[in-house]
């Protein structure tokens, strides 16, 4: 209590800089089922922003909606507002492919496309319509170098992206996001599938890659939450329980349900 | 109990094995019978020559022309119209009462009887649109036959394409059509191409549809337009097997082999495409 007392701040004060994303009042139905429900929060830029919580809170609608993947569902209904630096994303007339360039995405599975590894990390650049050689070359090594996997991959960047291991395969996804050079990186249980090794390596690359953009994860255990987060958000049931200063909310959550979850006695 | 359990599983496989001989035997016997009664006519010169004497003497090739024409022709119409409409289906269309009942107006055209077809090419290519019996017509009445065939072959071929790969190109700020073109179409390529295989195989082989719409008794010269008529295999076949009294055997025997080995070849030349695009493919 004393040291979340000593920050203070509330979750800004985590932030390297202002915020990047602010949600407001957003709710959430699929087929007449509300998964979210009145969620406010706001995601600071330069920061790691953890949202955790058992399965089915809303976690992952959450991140599909910040760059609306969830468009490709049919049945669905969104109220509340979303704003990314200031701007509401499900305003008419936006750009959706635009978006989703600005606000990137990084699935629980390694998901290579069919083709090599550098079709792979070159496939959003290329829709983009960057047809440069050596722009597509500098965008290949720099998106592949901070994602922590130049050096693995340097030498086989025409191989099969399917013959990698799942971890590379992970930070292959991720450098492929990172070649659209997004402002915000959703990270959905980017390490769910991997062994603790490339677990590190994946943590490591997101500690390099929150100096320049706002990072938000679902992790795949309290753990994980913890070593990372900078701001931490428990969702239960698709509410927003508690939202705070990363090392808060760990040590002294405020909530009685984000205490029992975080000691372990649920979930 | 062991011993008992193992000779059941014996007799088990046993008739099995005896079961698939009962479905291979007939095949084998029909290729066989064809082979062994056809291999005499075949020569180059019934291959590349005009027939003459009422049929009786000369080459097929106005037929073996006539029945690639017939099968391009429908290529030409079928494919594009049949692999546009798979997309649609399966990429675009929602799920709704409407497309809900074309799917189902689909499967229930693979089923009509292809006389049927020939008797709609009639009235609707022949007489009303005045394209006459031509090579035309023939085209758009086998293509018409062919479509539900290609088009639920290559919507099943589309579907099969995991949608994650479709979500990452939408995440990649990839539009709809970006992620057809680029990993959606190629992926199900290999899946469309047997389904365009299939139906054109089935078209190739076709008399009845071709039997008001094309079909000349007795035409020995080239076809010069797609507004000619033209002699075709499966017609050609079944005119001289039962309309020409004194029709030597084995020029009937030759002319079901040829058939037979254009619809073979057509199915090894998709086999070849076919692991050729699965081989590019990597998921």
């Amino acid at each position: 209590m004393e040291r979340a007392a000593a920050r203070g701040n509330g979750p800004a004060a985590a932030a390297g800089a202002g915020p990047k994303v602010r949600i407001e009042g957003l709710s959430y139905w699929y087929d007449g089922k509300q998964s979210l429900n009145g969620v406010t929060m706001t995601i600071p830029d330069r920061a790691i922003t953890v949202l955790f919580g058992p399965a089915g809170g809303g976690k992952t609608t959450l991140m599909r909606l910040v760059n609306r993947l969830n468009d490709l569902v049919d049945g669905t209904r969104v109220t509340g507002r979303i704003l990314l630096d200031g701007d509401d994303i499900y305003a008419p007339g936006v750009d959706i492919t635009r978006l989703r360039r600005r606000v990137g995405m990084v699935f629980a599975l390694p998901l290579p496309l069919p083709g090599t590894v550098r079709e792979n990390v070159l496939y959003g650049p290329r829709l983009a319509g960057i047809r440069n050689r050596t722009r597509l070359s500098e965008i290949l090594e720099r998106s592949l170098t901070q994602a922590a996997l130049w050096a693995e991959v340097k030498d086989r960047l025409d191989a099969p992206a399917q013959g990698l291991s799942g971890g590379q395969q992970q930070r292959l996804c991720i450098a492929r996001s990172l070649a659209l050079e997004p402002e915000v990186l959703l990270l959905d249980e980017p390490t769910s599938g991997l062994d603790p090794i490339s677990t590190a390596k994946v943590e490591e690359s997101l500690f390099e890659l929150k100096t320049q953009y706002a990072v938000v994860i679902v992790p795949h255990s309290v753990q994980q939450a913890a070593r990372v987060a900078d701001v931490a958000a428990f969702f239960l049931g698709g509410e927003l329980v508690e939202c705070g200063d990363g090392p808060q909310v760990f040590t002294s959550p405020r909530n009685k349900r984000t205490e029992d979850y975080v000691t372990g006695r649920f979930g | 109990m062991t011993a008992s359990r193992v000779l059941i599983q014996r007799l088990g496989f046993g008739l099995l094995g005896l079961v698939t001989l009962v479905v291979v035997a007939p095949i084998l016997a029909v290729v066989a019978v064809i082979v062994v009664r056809g291999i005499s006519a075949i020569s180059w010169q019934f291959l590349s020559t005009m027939p003459f004497n009422g049929m009786k003497q000369g080459g097929i090739l106005p037929a073996i022309i006539g029945t690639l024409l017939l099968t391009l022709g429908t290529a030409l119409v079928a494919v594009p119209i049949g692999v546009g409409g798979a997309i649609y289906l399966s990429e675009y269309a929602r799920d709704t009462r409407l497309t809900r009942a074309i799917r189902l107006a689909i499967v229930n055209l693979a089923g009509i009887p292809s006389i049927v077809y020939g008797l709609f090419g009639l009235g609707m290519f022949v007489l009303f649109l005045r394209f006459g019996t031509s090579i035309l017509a023939g085209s758009l009445t086998l293509a018409i036959m062919t479509l539900p065939v290609i088009i639920s072959t290559a919507e099943e071929a589309l579907r099969a394409v995991p949608m994650e790969f479709r979500t990452v190109s939408a995440s990649l700020g990839g539009t709809r059509w970006q992620a057809i073109r680029t990993i959606v179409l190629p992926q199900a390529l290999p899946g469309i191409i047997t389904g365009v295989i299939l139906g054109l195989l089935r078209a190739a082989g076709e008399t009845a549809p071709i039997l008001f719409t094309v079909a000349a008794f007795y035409l020995p010269r080239l076809p010069r337009s797609p507004l000619d008529q033209s002699m075709a295999l499966p017609y050609h076949l079944y005119v001289i097997s039962t309309q020409v009294p004194g029709m030597p055997l084995n020029v009937q025997y030759g002319t079901a082999l040829v058939l037979l080995g254009l619809v073979l070849s057509l199915n090894i030349v998709a086999s070849l495409l076919r692991r050729y695009f699965r081989r590019k493919r990597q998921w």
